[in-house]
């Protein structure tokens, strides 16, 4: 009977396994769809970068390389981390499953962490865009157009893994409330997929903002 | 037997299952969330269709009359974003698609119900982000938001109104996802791909589109609102943008968005045909697969919009030879509703009329995207009134009279109660006429060469401009009269009964209202084809 009641599902589905199948499904479909928000992004950029080469390769070589280097091991440690969790929770072993989510949140902190002392030093160095912009130059509108879209894409990477860190909390929380079983742990799979996912993407930025700057 | 009726009459349907404004406000039941929708935007399309009665009123003369020039720049672009964005994408997925599509497929509702009710909500936060935009001083850049003017000069509210779309954007998001899962894994058993109803096909292409499109218009909308809140020129020439690149993501989301649009409408179509021929539909597979390629051939033609905007030549050639491309399945669909009447027995009750009206308005509609899609003629008469006509005859002669044949369809279904069949066909036919009065003197008019958005013209164009003006008036009152009737309906209309179409289809074997979790027991399906009306009929002769 307890199993019947931990495996039970929404009302709307016949069957715990169509439930998973569905929310699935569902999963891959926003994450289709944030490919195609991003893809916005990477479409412009690659634009841009083929109007001013130059501008965009002077820019680059204003990115602190190493931070950005640490963050990519950082972010990909996170991932690892994740994969743990999930692999725990297959295996039903409650708390290490908490554990590792709770060091996935810690990882994914100092990424945020290490991003914001990134920001921070472009606006002391008048490179974030706008009213604070002071470039001269014959790149100057170019390179303003680099950080515009530096801002804009890691902006919005940073604001998904906020999103990201409170997915993985709600987790813990249904975690130490001992929602999650071997049988029942699709959620962290689901949560798994974002993350990752959120993952990937940092990998083309860090290759998009970081890397243009070592050609010379 | 009598106890039965007894026990029917007492059963709770989902109207009746609670009672007060929360158990509206909060409830996750698909068929109550299609209800708040059908209130929005009726809301919204009245308001949008008094900023288009102002505009038709202003052209009346050949000078600026009614209101200023900066006044009608606003009244075109609020009565565009509205339209567009808060009636006409959400009009049939949110009302009929969010009803039906659970119906159609034999699930006790959508697969993710709580966001379902989410996307109302966040649709509602749009639209009020809007509405303020529009009361602080509506936004002058028409509903294209063409860079650098709405993003270096004009002086409006164009961020709040870009937020707005982008939040309503979200709600969009959700529902094609829902809409795609649900379809995928929520259908009963027995009802494979080749048994559902052409109006889940259409929906699944649409909801598609809804979810690859929409992410990219947000983000375009994004870069507007950051380059005019930053000051930076991500669109501006003058600081090494591109204003064409502003183009490209425009049109990338907005020209798959008249499929968005017409495709649900192509949807209600294929099951009004049907049943009022009493035949099956004629291609079922050549029709349901002709949505997909709407859906698929609508991405890549987006180019058809900037031919005169300095796009190279062999980029206007292969997107020409797109937008021909994907008339042809369009084509497939109009043949197939057609040959469905040939030989059927053809009843003219008020759904078939506006679905003959769309068949006829979205021909005429169709046929002139294709003078658009040739390089010579688009360039006598780009962002002229033949423009404004083509996409009206589609998006209003197409969507609208397929918004309204569906809500007479299924009315009976949604209140439990019939419409009044005399006054409903005449509103229809009044629709049809006011309809065609208020478009068709504006193809001529812009083969003439009347631009669009402006408020005064050369005197020789007012016999036409007067004769639209007449026709947005008389069509203004077809669409009063069904608002009206249907109201009456709703509370003295006489019972309708599971089935009073005799139709095919889940839908119909349930109750009308349906009960909260649509059937009783969930339905095994057996037939082998949706549309069995040669079996109805036997069935009919037995009773």
């Amino acid at each position: 009977m307890s199993e019947t009641a931990t495996l039970a599902c929404r009302e709307q589905f016949a069957t715990p396994e169509q439930q998973r199948e569905t929310s699935s499904i569902g999963m891959w479909i926003f994450l289709a769809s944030e490919i195609m928000m991003f893809g916005g992004l990477f479409v412009a950029y690659s634009v841009y970068r083929l109007s001013h080469p130059q501008a965009f390769q002077e820019a680059s070589a204003h990115m602190d390389i190493l931070l950005g280097s640490i963050n990519s091991a950082i972010l990909l440690t996170s991932s690892l981390s994740l994969a743990f969790a999930e692999h725990s929770a297959q295996a039903g072993s409650r708390n290490l499953l908490a554990i590792f989510l709770i060091a996935t949140m810690l990882i994914g902190l100092a990424f945020l962490g290490i991003k914001f002392t990134e920001y921070y030093e472009h606006y002391q160095q008048h490179e974030a865009p706008g009213i604070w912009f002071d470039a001269t130059g014959p790149h100057a509108s170019g390179i303003q157009m680099f950080f515009v879209f530096y801002f804009v894409m890691t902006g919005l990477h940073a604001i998904h893994m906020i999103v990201g860190l409170g997915i993985l909390f709600a987790l813990l929380l249904r975690t130490m409330l001992g929602t999650f079983t071997a049988e029942y742990h699709s959620p962290i799979l689901f949560g798994g997929l974002y993350w990752h996912f959120v993952d990937i993407i940092w990998i083309f930025l860090y290759a998009i903002f970081y890397l243009p700057g070592l050609h010379k | 037997m009598i106890e039965t009726a007894v026990v029917q009459t007492v059963k709770k349907n989902y109207l009746t299952e609670k009672q007060g404004i929360l158990s509206w406000l909060f409830s996750t039941d698909h068929k109550r969330i299609a209800i708040l929708y059908t209130f929005s935007i009726t809301v919204f399309f009245f308001l949008g269709g008094f900023f288009a009665l102002m505009m038709r009123l202003e052209l009346l003369s050949p000078t600026s009359w009614l209101v200023s020039v900066g006044t009608y720049n606003k009244l075109f672009t609020m009565h565009g974003i509205i339209m567009v964005w808060f009636f006409l994408i959400p009009s049939i997925p949110g009302t009929l698609g969010n009803f039906l599509i659970p119906m159609m497929i034999g699930a006790k509702d959508l697969a993710f119900p709580k966001l379902n009710l989410l996307s109302w909500y966040i649709y509602m936060l749009g639209g009020l982000v809007t509405v303020y935009a529009l009361f602080r001083g509506g936004v002058d850049t028409g509903w294209t938001f063409y860079t650098p003017f709405s993003t270096s000069y004009s002086t409006t509210y164009v961020i709040s109104a870009a937020v707005g779309i982008l939040i309503a954007g979200f709600s969009s998001i959700i529902t094609g996802l829902n809409f795609i899962a649900t379809i995928h894994r929520m259908r009963a058993p027995g009802l494979t791909w080749f048994r559902l109803p052409i109006f889940i096909w259409s929906m699944y292409a649409s909801s598609m589109i809804l979810v690859l499109a929409t992410p990219v218009l947000a983000i375009t909308l994004l870069m507007v609102a950051v380059e005019r809140i930053f000051q930076v020129g991500i669109f501006d020439p003058a600081l090494g943008g591109d204003p064409v690149l502003f183009q490209h993501m425009f049109w990338f989301y907005s020209h798959p968005a008249v499929y968005i649009m017409v495709l649900p409408g192509m949807a209600v179509i294929s099951e009004i045909f049907p049943a009022f021929s009493r035949k099956p539909l004629f291609g079922y597979k050549a029709v349901a697969f002709s949505s997909i390629a709407i859906a698929v051939i609508g991405f890549l033609v987006w180019g058809h919009h900037m031919f005169v905007a300095g796009e190279s030549a062999y980029s206007a050639l292969a997107f020409s030879f797109l937008s021909y491309c994907v008339a042809v399945p369009s084509a497939i669909k109009v043949f197939n509703w057609t040959a469905t009447m040939y030989k059927g027995s053809v009843s003219w009750d008020t759904p078939m009329l506006y679905a003959i009206g769309f068949v006829g308005l979205f021909t005429i509609g169709g046929m002139t995207g294709l003078f658009l899609a040739a390089l010579g003629f688009d360039v006598h008469v780009h962002d002229t009134y033949f423009v404004i006509a083509h996409f009206h005859y589609i998006m209003v002669g197409g969507t609208v009279m397929a918004f309204l044949g569906g809500v007479h369809y299924w009315w009976p279904k949604v209140s439990g109660k019939m419409y009044p069949e005399g006054i409903a066909r005449l509103s229809a036919l009044v629709v049809f006429l006011g309809f065609n009065l208020t478009f068709f003197p504006q193809f001529v008019l812009g083969y003439l060469g009347m631009p669009r958005r402006y408020a005064a013209y050369p005197p020789e164009f007012q016999m036409l401009h007067v004769l639209s003006t007449a026709g947005a008036s008389i069509l203004g009152v077809g669409y009063v009269l069904p608002l009206c009737y249907l109201i009456w309906a709703w509370h003295y209309g006489r019972d309708a009964g599971p089935n009073p179409w005799r139709a095919t289809g889940l839908e119909w074997k349930t109750e009308s209202p349906p009960p909260t979790h649509n059937f009783e027991v969930t339905p095994i399906v057996t037939a082998e084809q949706p549309y069995d009306y040669e079996a109805m009929k036997e069935e009919l002769q037995l009773v």
